[in-house]
């Protein structure tokens, strides 16, 4: 029985633990620690945890001006907001700037307890790619999310954290190194290659065994950092290969996807599918429903590959 | 210890560099930066604690020009006080100009954060004063707000926040000058008439909590006070409503919400530099 831990706990207790390494540490909520998990810092570190109130944008230039100052300032809210609420904000008093703020979006994705579209983020991705001078990461399990904060307060810049709700499988075992801009292969193979970031990569992983099941050896690249991305991961994934499918609970424009594509129509054009949401916003429901509503079970994943393959056929 | 007379001079020095440069690059915000230089040069020439020589030192005095537009007074007066060469502000706006068109701390010594979108600059005042208390230091920080910038709902987050955690290290500074860029054209008025609809700037700011002080913009001395009252105001941040002219210096620019961004032509140029004599 794999262990199920949820990402916001591992990001909750990872950030309590950087607050006894490191005094410059201070964390922002807006109104949703409970939630988000920074209320475990809060707990160990009262006088280091702004409470910012239901104001995200004031939020971002409180952290800049901290940033300014020599503090590291980690701003939690969830990944909707953090994405398109403060947006102008992040973009002239962080990302231009280059001032070392780490913005940790949580609750991403279609599976945020049933809340429904506007507190789902399939945007933020794209967003933050889009963005200069921003690192953006998804990390896959509780283990790869405690490491993706420790590296976040041992980067100097703006960084966005994508982070989830509920308790997912644990993939990664305490011998796993998480480096920013590092792709990760977590199955080698000949057939197709799936290219997957954040928890979609333990759906992408039941797929990869699904087809195998049936004889078919997938290649499997984990991208826990979106930006920058690790273009020479994806170009051998796919020389190997020869077809790819991506797969991320957010949009297939902007994304994982879109850089996947980008990096492909430039290095190593192929055969490729993409697994996500197809320009439409999600809605409430148990995260089983949404899932096969919106096309991101692992079933759709293998039905991709297959599909890739045959386009690969007949070449 | 500079009188005030000097400190006016120097003031007229800046105007007369803001209208020089408009006229050489061809177009800039002069109305708010002309509105804006009294009090620049009381901060940066007498009540800021900075060394344009270690435009870094930790400890320094911080400025954020939230209303960014104005930054060329910004420029003027700190190339004055020797964060860098006068002869620098021929290159603003050029391509790899370390003065850019809105404050760019990444580019120009001295510029404590970057600003140009509005209604952000205060946040940012919020966070180096939460810093100062966190890493214990006594730094005080200003941030100058435009009037219509005030009609950002950040700068209301903002005001609630520091008043909230009782941020006394944090004075802002309303450069009142009652106009903004294109304004609110009521049928039947002056078409002239565009002036920011908020005549009542002070009870809002005292109802998030603020210490409100009233005083001319344009009075050197009157600058000088306020900032030392704001000094000694303690459990509550504070605001300067300064009551200014946009345009001030220069007669036909004065009041004129045409002149918020505007090319200065030669004959305009040659008037205003002969107003700007003393």
């Amino acid at each position: 029985m794999t262990e199920e831990i949820a990402l916001r706990d591992a990001f909750g207790n990872a950030l309590a633990e950087l607050g006894h390494q490191n005094k410059n540490v201070v964390v922002l909520d807006g109104d949703l620690a409970n939630s988000t998990r920074v209320d475990i810092f809060a707990d160990a570190h009262l006088g280091r945890f702004l409470e910012m109130g239901i104001a995200e944008q004031n939020m971002i230039g409180v952290a800049a001006g901290l940033a300014a100052v020599g503090l590291i300032p980690f701003v939690s809210t969830f990944a909707a907001f953090a994405a398109t609420r403060d947006l102008d904000q992040v973009r002239v008093v962080v990302a231009q700037p280059k001032l070392n703020v780490k913005i940790c979006g949580g609750y991403s994705g279609i599976l945020t307890g049933r809340t429904g579209k506007t507190h789902q983020s399939v945007e933020d991705i794209a967003v933050f790619r889009a963005m200069p001078n921003m690192v953006v990461l998804a990390p896959g399990d509780a283990v790869e999310t405690r490491q993706v904060i420790r590296a976040a307060a041992e980067y100097t810049g703006p960084m966005y954290i994508r982070l989830t709700r509920d308790p997912t499988p644990v993939i990664f075992g305490e011998d796993y190194r998480f480096e920013i801009g590092k792709g990760v292969v977590l199955r080698q193979g000949d057939d197709a290659a799936f290219i997957s970031t954040g928890v979609q990569t333990i759906r992408t992983l039941e797929a990869a065994d699904m087809l195998a099941a049936e004889g078919v050896s997938v290649y499997l690249l984990h991208l826990p950092t979106i930006k920058p991305l690790d273009e020479a991961a994806i170009v051998e994934a796919v020389r190997r290969t020869g077809c790819v499918v991506t797969s991320e609970d957010h949009s297939i424009s902007g994304g994982l996807g879109g850089a996947v594509a980008e990096t492909l129509a430039e290095q190593c054009p192929a055969p490729m599918r993409r697994i996500g949401l197809r320009d439409v916003f999600s809605e409430s429901g148990p995260n089983e429903a949404l899932l096969e509503k919106y096309r991101l079970t692992a079933g759709h994943i293998a039905a991709a590959a297959r599909e890739v393959m045959a386009l690969k056929q007949r070449l | 210890m500079l009188s005030i007379r000097d400190l006016e001079r120097i003031a007229n020095r800046v105007r007369r560099h803001v209208v020089q440069t408009v006229h050489r690059v061809g177009v800039g915000h002069l109305g708010g930066a002309l509105s804006a230089t009294d009090i620049l040069t009381v901060l940066y020439f007498h009540t800021m604690r900075i060394d344009p020589a270690r435009p870094d030192w930790e400890d320094r005095d911080r400025f954020i020009l939230s209303k960014g537009h104005a930054c060329l007074a910004l420029y003027a007066v700190m190339a004055e006080r020797g964060y860098f060469p006068l002869e620098e502000l021929a290159t603003f706006d050029e391509v790899n100009s370390r003065l850019q068109g809105h404050p760019d701390m990444t580019a120009t010594p001295g510029i404590d954060m970057s600003s140009g979108s509005l209604g952000q600059g205060l946040s940012t005042g919020v966070g180096m004063v939460l810093g100062a208390k966190l890493l214990g230091k006594s730094f005080h920080t200003y941030v100058m707000l435009g009037d219509g910038e005030c009609q950002e709902g950040q700068v209301w987050e903002a005001a609630f926040v520091a008043a909230r955690y009782k941020l006394d290290n944090l004075t802002a500074i309303l450069d009142w000058n009652r106009l903004q860029q294109y304004g609110w054209h009521t049928p039947g008025d002056d078409d002239q008439v565009r002036q920011t609809p908020d005549e009542t700037p002070a009870p809002k700011w005292q109802a998030f909590g603020w210490h409100t002080i009233e005083l001319d913009g344009h009075n050197i001395g009157a600058i000088m006070m306020a900032l030392q009252e704001a000094q000694g105001i303690k459990g509550k941040p504070t605001i300067l409503i300064a009551h200014t002219v946009k345009g001030k210096g220069v007669s036909f620019m004065e009041g004129n919400y045409l002149w918020h961004s505007r090319a200065i032509t030669n004959e305009q140029l040659a008037m205003a530099l002969a107003e700007l004599d003393g």
